[in-house]
């Protein structure tokens, strides 16, 4: 590792695990981290009348219920501040929500810390502070605690924000990155790229027929759907969802890194067919020109979903109900071979590696 | 997508593999001089496709790789003096050189910037009228005409904060110094598209006229490829070399006119240092006495010192074409994209990091 931290550390791609696995992990190890899925997944353990102590997601749950407190944090300092589709505040509360409910958490309560720059704008931040309000209303989420900081001019860039967040897992769902089996169908939830070239077109001052908006959304609505539809009996056990082997919202990295961390941590190997990915014109033209490949290019409202075989059909149609599905497509199935690796089909019928993101494509566009 | 799908579209490639296998009896190994077409083949999974009597070799023509140490060296010390801004192409940032990278510099304090165009350069030297900013020149035919008229727009807008580190290079000769040197036998050359549209195909009829070998220009779509190929093999079992302009969309045998001409008007031609080919007569672009206040090497003397190459690093030899990536003992075991020794792991038109990406020509 480079002993000073460089962009590409922040990427999401391969030095940013790096950094996770040989430095974070080393310091802050624990089970729970180890499992570096999207959001913390805490059992409700010990009784407060056996051992005198309230173990954490005690106090939020009730110990016999089965179910479980997922918990996550992630910071967003993207520029523009504002941009089509959203804003740095949407951002953040959209953020956080998929980051729980990847987990299969409902997501609850959120924690907003700010990050100010000396000589920001009030009516800014103010834009920013209602558009994270009237995302967390639409979403169902309270803003519940918060923190606020200011720092010399020059220290910051105008605005950065972190969020951290607490769901509920309901009982039954055991989501993972190491969850994915041989046979599942690798499910994507619409076009990918939009927020990646949405985000550098404002940069290069990029202008398209069709213009570019980034897909800014929260998830949890489409991953109750999926998870409704797999459990349909009212009371039921909810064996039906545990069909649902892996969700996985392709941010940083994009979706060729998501694969890629989901093929190592199951040991699997996912083959893709590269025709089936849904790609909008604008942002493959903003690619070509500028050189990138939309698989490695951030989404803020897609997620991949690693269902068994036999309900794909089911999950797939009860996503394309729901808005933020609605392009949904099957692009791929998990092997047991090249474990640990994801095959391509081109159009044209040959087969490469798809890897992971390697450097930065794009600097900070989350 | 409109003049991309018509292009990719598998039916006629399908036609043009067809009509490969049938005519293709001898064996051939053709040398995609450009970095461009190394990195769609590997994409798109053209080698796989050909025939077993169809070589591809990867070429030098990726303009990061054969920058030498020298010249990045230079480029990373003009990057640390004080009250410099560096501006580069963002291939060039990873690239270590003799003891450190741009990156490296970057991390440690020297203002270095990312730009898509030589014009942003320019920009920013408007915006740090206090600073000298200094644009790193690397390049072929392709970027050389988008530089000089950076330089002109300079010499016109009156700004004397303005630099050019010019280590912009020329693709004919290159080839010709791989063909001279013989260490690898060509039956022929795809031609560099993008750099074809400007120095046009009639610059490259040296080869069947000198050489003996045909040469077919293609643009960076599978058929253009597929299609350049496919010239190459009929006029091998021919026997007829000639050049074929199989980008006829982009490409004009006379090239741009305006274009060639800006170049030549702000630019000489010089020797130059090559990675793998070491120093090639007439094969660089060096600023014109008329133009030489905006040269960085004349307007900051630095000594960056002594060059240093990695003992193990074969970049050299894969630029020449005379190894594959997987010759390097280092490939992969020990150079990797995310801790690249050599150039052609760290662009993404390298040949190394084609190989990495997509798993060589196997899966």
């Amino acid at each position: 590792m480079s002993d000073k931290i460089l962009l590409a550390h922040g990427s999401g791609g391969q030095l940013s695990h790096e950094l996770m696995e040989r430095l974070f992990l080393r310091h802050f190890d624990n089970p729970i981290l180890a499992r570096l899925d999207d959001a913390a997944v805490l059992e409700a353990r010990g009784r407060r009348q056996e051992t005198g102590y309230v173990h954490l997601a005690s106090c939020i749950l009730h110990p016999e219920s089965g179910a479980k407190l997922a918990f996550t944090t992630d910071s967003y300092v993207v520029s523009p501040l504002f941009f089509p589709g959203g804003d740095i505040g949407k951002l953040a509360v959209c953020g956080t929500i998929n980051d729980l409910a990847t987990s299969g958490a409902t997501p609850l309560y959120l924690s907003a810390g700010f990050i100010l720059e000396e000589g920001l704008e009030l009516a800014d931040l103010e834009r920013v502070v209602a558009s994270m309000a009237t995302t967390a209303q639409a979403a169902g989420v309270q803003i519940v605690t918060g923190d606020t900081k200011v720092v010399d001019r020059g220290k910051a860039d105008r605005l950065f924000i972190n969020t951290a967040g607490v769901g509920v897992v309901p009982v039954g769902v055991e989501l993972g990155g190491d969850q994915a089996r041989p046979g599942d169908a690798v499910i994507l939830s619409g076009t990918v790229g939009d927020h990646g070239m949405t985000i550098m077109s404002q940069r290069e001052g990029l202008r398209f027929d069709s213009p570019l908006v980034s897909d800014c959304a929260p998830l949890h609505g489409l991953v109750a759907a999926m998870l409704g539809a797999l459990s349909p009996l009212p009371g039921g056990e909810g064996s039906g969802v545990r069909a649902l082997h892996c969700l996985r919202d392709p941010t940083r990295g994009g979706l060729a890194t998501t694969l890629n961390e989901v093929a190592g941590k199951s040991g699997v190997g996912i083959e893709i067919e590269e025709q089936a990915i849904p790609v909008r014109d604008a942002v493959r033209a903003a690619c070509e020109l500028l050189g990138l490949d939309p698989l490695y290019v951030a989404n803020e409202g897609k997620l991949v979903a690693f269902v068994a075989p036999a309900v794909a059909d089911v999950v797939l149609a009860t996503m394309r109900t729901h808005e933020y599905g609605r392009e949904a497509a099957i692009i791929g199935r998990v092997t047991a071979e090249h474990a640990g690796r994801v095959a391509l089909r081109t159009p044209l019928g040959a087969r490469r590696i798809l890897d992971m993101l390697v450097g930065e494509q794009l600097p900070r566009i989350c | 997508m409109k003049y991309v799908d018509e292009f990719r579209d598998p039916r006629l490639a399908r036609k043009l593999l067809a009509n490969i296998r049938a005519r293709s009896t001898q064996s051939v190994r053709f040398m995609e001089f450009c970095g461009g077409h190394t990195h769609a083949i590997f994409r798109h999974g053209l080698r796989q496709m050909l025939p077993p009597t169809v070589e591809l070799r990867s070429g030098p023509g990726c303009p990061v790789c054969v920058t030498a140490n020298s010249g990045l060296d230079r480029a990373i010390a003009l990057a640390e003096l004080p009250d410099v801004i560096l501006v580069t192409f963002g291939d060039m940032l990873k690239v270590p050189g003799s003891h450190g990278s741009l990156q490296t510099a970057k991390a440690e304090g020297a203002d270095v910037r990312i730009v898509y165009s030589a014009l942003d350069a320019l920009q920013i030297a408007r915006e740090h009228p206090e600073r000298a900013v200094i644009f790193l020149g690397i390049g072929f035919e392709t970027t050389a005409p988008t530089v000089a008229a950076t330089i002109l727009q300079a010499e016109a807008g009156g700004l004397d904060n303005f630099y050019v580190l010019s280590l912009h290079k020329l693709t004919p000769p290159a080839t010709c110094a791989i063909l001279d040197a013989g260490e690898v036998r060509l039956s022929g050359v795809i031609g560099p598209g993008h750099v074809t549209v400007v120095i046009g195909s009639q610059a490259w009829e040296f080869l069947p006229r000198d050489y003996s070998i045909p040469c077919a220009v293609a643009g960076f779509e599978p058929l253009d490829i597929l299609r350049a190929v496919s010239a190459l093999v009929e006029m091998v079992k021919d026997d007829r070399p000639a050049v074929v302009n199989a980008y006829s969309r982009s490409v004009r045998p006379e090239g741009n006119r305006v274009a060639l001409g800006i170049m030549q008007r702000v630019f000489e031609v010089g020797e130059a240092d090559w990675r793998g080919l070491g120093r090639v007569p007439a094969s660089g672009l060096v600023l014109r006495p008329e133009y030489a206040r905006f040269d960085a090497a004349l307007a900051f003397p630095v000594d960056p010192g002594p060059t240093r190459e990695h003992k193990g690093c074969r970049c050299g030899d894969v630029l020449r074409g005379t190894v594959e990536p997987p010759g390097c003992l280092l490939f992969r075991s020990v150079c990797t994209p995310a801790h690249p020794i050599g150039p052609c792991m760290v662009s993404a038109e390298g040949a190394c990091a084609a190989w990495y990406r997509y798993g060589g020509a196997n899966v």
